[in-house]
């Protein structure tokens, strides 16, 4: 068989069918201060669970530094190091690289070590984009996971290139002459790591909401080989002022109204899951986006006309804007037929 | 039993350093342009590529992403090389920060640049310098042996387990990155016995070894890393003359040195003709050749000038200064950068030199010279002319602190 095939195999052989058999260790155990309902954490968790003890995590300045690695209370049972804001690419290259000099040069035992670097909007999708990218041109075993929670929300909800429209941070509140302040569309990083970086076989957005989704992604990303990337939005109850006790209904909300689409990229293909995999193929229907926003007291000042532009935007991005990558999600299905 | 160098090669600053790499057989080092350091990272990617270097090779996507890289190899337990010039220092100054607090022992290159703006190739300490108060170890050295010399001691120093802390080795750009001359290069074997493996013990980041590196500690624990790295640095003033006298009991010559030219034996400053000397000449890097050539016209003349070159910028020599310069009657800083708005106007070096001679019961006229910037040659003359200076303040009440040398338009 193949290296090419065999890894694919493992890819597919090791899915996780039912939430039984994720395994029992926690490697994010306990010591953290995030907020209650933090869905980020939620994803440390399964990041940490799936990848077991032989990992290094590396995590950029954000949320998930500050709430977790508090001196002498830190969560993470696997070695853990930090890097700047915009550090997260480089960071994941060091350790990469350095791992793989070391065991070539008979240096430290030659064995698979996971390298995973996580980062939020401002690490990953702002100013640590360029070196996130380079970091996806190297053939490095590395994943580097973009942890959304739509906001700078270490430093008291500012509004990033994450933010969706409209949204209140405390960058863009709403005022007497402005109602809406952020009014640039959301960026999607999923496809512009995929278009721009042929060594990426395996790439997927994600949501804590879904767990057994969520824990096999990761699994796969680290099988793949090389670099791998996932994008994972994730609710937070104190930037989108809402009950904790909410945030799984908004990440599945989120995904069933249309506006976060779940895929994975494997080696040139799209592949939808969950819901989003039915709302493509027309088994299911996409809910009014306004059931998602209403649930948020960060959408409050928002008026019809708001809600309808809202609207709008998210089912262009069904008919004929491009997503997942360069083509609109129709026009995927339509090739298919 | 000691042995002497192996062969000779023709190399400059940089490519000296790069030797020097070879010869530690760095793990990971990671590229982006900027003149005039680049040749190190040309010299490095050769050597790999001809087989005589087994390390990872990384173009990084700018220096903030250049020196993570190195930090987080190094942490890892990697032996890095990186460096970079100028404005490409500055960008890369938050990475190059936390490199230093996390202790990762990287090894530097600084091929000194003018800052933008304006544009100009040419050497100016300032770039170095940004770091000098957040616990990097800065040495400027002066030939292309006193490099490749240099980062192999920076490797001993830097990961000695009682320092871990990176080191900047700072060459002026052009003058020295760019000038070729005659490399002695040790026999490997005798490199092995010098330069220990690096090992960070403890401290490596290996999923055997599962720690946190850096964690958030609020208010409570800086004080007390700050104090940790202080003591570091501190140490660094033992290691640094172990290394040295190690790396002659090695080699059979002092560092900086060749078989032929001998050097007074201090690893932190140079003197020349300063014992007996009135007017000292401080500076560092190439500006050297110049004031030994302006040493000596003045001699003949009957002045008696000398001159102290500081090697080692961070941890600072004070001792040493204080030694040499005390009986000086008028001290003459040549800065090749400037503080702006500084206790009258003065170098950065200036600063450091007045502030070490404070305790003395008698202190000397010190003087601060502003010359060179951006590549600007500083002439035989230009030191004459700064030893002329010197000699008048000497008898006469300070009228005068600070000079810039050969300005458009001011006489000079
Ligand atoms: S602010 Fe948001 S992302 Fe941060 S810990 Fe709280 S819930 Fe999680």
């Amino acid at each position: 068989m193949s290296e090419e095939l065999e890894k694919e195999e493992r890819m597919y052989k090791s899915i996780i069918k039912t939430i039984k058999q994720a395994p029992l260790e926690e490697f994010y155990a306990s010591g953290h201060r995030t907020c209650q309902g933090c869905e980020s954490a939620l994803l440390m968790r399964y990041l940490a669970k799936i990848s077991g003890e032989r990992t290094i995590v590396v995590g950029a300045t954000g949320c998930m530094y500050v709430a977790n690695t508090t001196y002498y209370t830190t969560s993470w049972v696997v070695p853990w190091v930090h890097t700047q804001l915009g550090g997260s690419g480089g960071a994941a290259l060091g350790t990469a690289a350095a791992l793989r000099a070391l065991m070539r040069k008979g240096k430290i035992k030659e064995e698979p070590i996971n390298v995973i670097v996580f980062c939020g909007d401002l690490g990953c999708a702002d100013m640590g984009l360029s070196g996130v990218s380079n970091a996806m041109t190297y053939d490095y075993n590395l994943l580097i996971i973009l942890y959304d929670n739509e906001s700078s929300a270490n430093t008291d909800i500012q509004e990033t290139s994450m933010t969706p429209y409209g949204a209140q941070t405390s960058f863009s509140r709403p005022g007497t002459a402005r109602r809406i302040m952020k009014r640039r569309w959301k960026k999607s990083v999923v496809p512009m790591i995929i278009a721009g970086h042929r060594n990426v076989r395996y790439a997927a957005t994600t949501s804590p909401a879904y767990p057994l989704d969520t824990l096999n992604k990761i699994k796969k990303a680290l099988s793949a080989g090389g670099p791998t990337f996932i994008h994972s939005l994730d609710p937070c109850p104190k930037g989108w002022d809402y009950d904790p006790m909410y945030s799984h209904e908004l990440g599945t909300l989120a995904v069933e109204t249309g506006i976060w689409p779940l895929y994975e990229y494997i080696d040139g293909k799209i592949i939808y899951n969950e819901p989003t995999k039915g709302i493509v193929e027309g088994r299911i229907k996409r809910k009014p986006v306004r059931e998602y926003l209403e649930k948020q007291g960060r959408f409050s000042h928002f008026v019809e006309e708001d809600f309808e532009h809202f609207q709008k935007m998210v089912d262009e991005m069904y008919e004929s804007w491009e997503i997942p990558g360069v083509m609109p999600i129709k026009s995927v299905e339509l090739a298919r037929k | 039993m000691t042995q002497v160098a192996e062969k000779e090669i023709l190399l400059n600053g940089t490519q000296a350093v790069a030797y020097a790499a070879m010869y530690a057989d760095v793990d990971v080092t990671a590229a982006y342009p900027i003149r005039p350091y680049t040749e190190v990272m040309d010299t490095i990617s050769k050597l790999i590529a001809d087989g005589q270097l087994d390390a990872e090779f990384i173009v990084a996507e700018g220096e903030h992403g250049q020196f993570e890289i190195v930090k987080h190899a190094s942490l890892v337990g990697a032996r890095t090389l990186v460096g970079t010039s100028g404005v490409g220092w500055l960008y890369g100054m938050e990475a190059i920060v936390v490199t230093a607090t996390d202790r990762a022992p990287v090894v530097a290159v600084i091929g000194n640049r003018a800052l933008d703006d304006p544009g100009a190739y040419g050497v100016e300490h300032n770039d170095a310098l940004m770091v000098r108060d957040v616990g990097w170890l800065l040495v400027w050295v002066d030939t292309a042996q006193e490099a490749f010399d240099t980062a192999l001691l920076a490797y001993r120093i830097g990961e000695d387990p009682r320092v871990l802390i990176p080191v900047g080795v700072s060459m002026d750009g052009g003058f020295l990155t760019h000038s070729e001359q005659i490399v002695r290069l040790p026999d490997k074997e005798l490199v092995k016995n010098f330069l220990p493996p690096y090992d960070r013990g403890k401290l490596r980041v290996h999923p055997d070894n599962p720690i946190s590196v850096a964690p958030q500690v609020n208010e409570d624990w800086v004080t007390e890393i700050r104090r940790q790295h202080d003591e570091g640095m501190e140490r660094a003033r033992t290691v640094i003359k172990e290394a040295y006298e190690s790396f002659k009991k090695t080699f059979g010559r002092y560092p900086g040195t060749t078989r032929d030219i001998t050097m007074p034996e201090n690893p932190f400053v140079e003197p020349y003709m300063v014992e007996d000397a009135d007017v000292v000449l401080v500076g560092m890097g190439t500006v050297s050749k110049p004031m030994k050539v302006a040493i000596k016209n003045m001699r003949e003349k009957g002045i008696k000038a000398g001159m102290l070159r500081i090697r080692w910028f961070r941890p600072f020599p004070a001792e040493d200064v204080m030694k040499y310069l005390a009986n000086a009657k008028v001290v003459c800083v040549v800065d090749r950068d400037y503080s702006l708005g500084s206790p009258f106007r003065g170098g950065v070096v200036y600063h450091e030199v007045r502030s070490s001679l404070y305790d003395l019961d008698e202190r000397p006229k010190v003087l601060s010279f502003i010359g060179g910037l951006g590549g600007r040659e500083i002439t035989i003359q230009d030191v004459e002319k700064i030893i002329k200076i010197g000699v008048e303040q000497r008898d006469t009440p300070l009228t005068r602190h600070t000079y810039w040398v050969n300005v458009r338009g001011d006489p000079w």
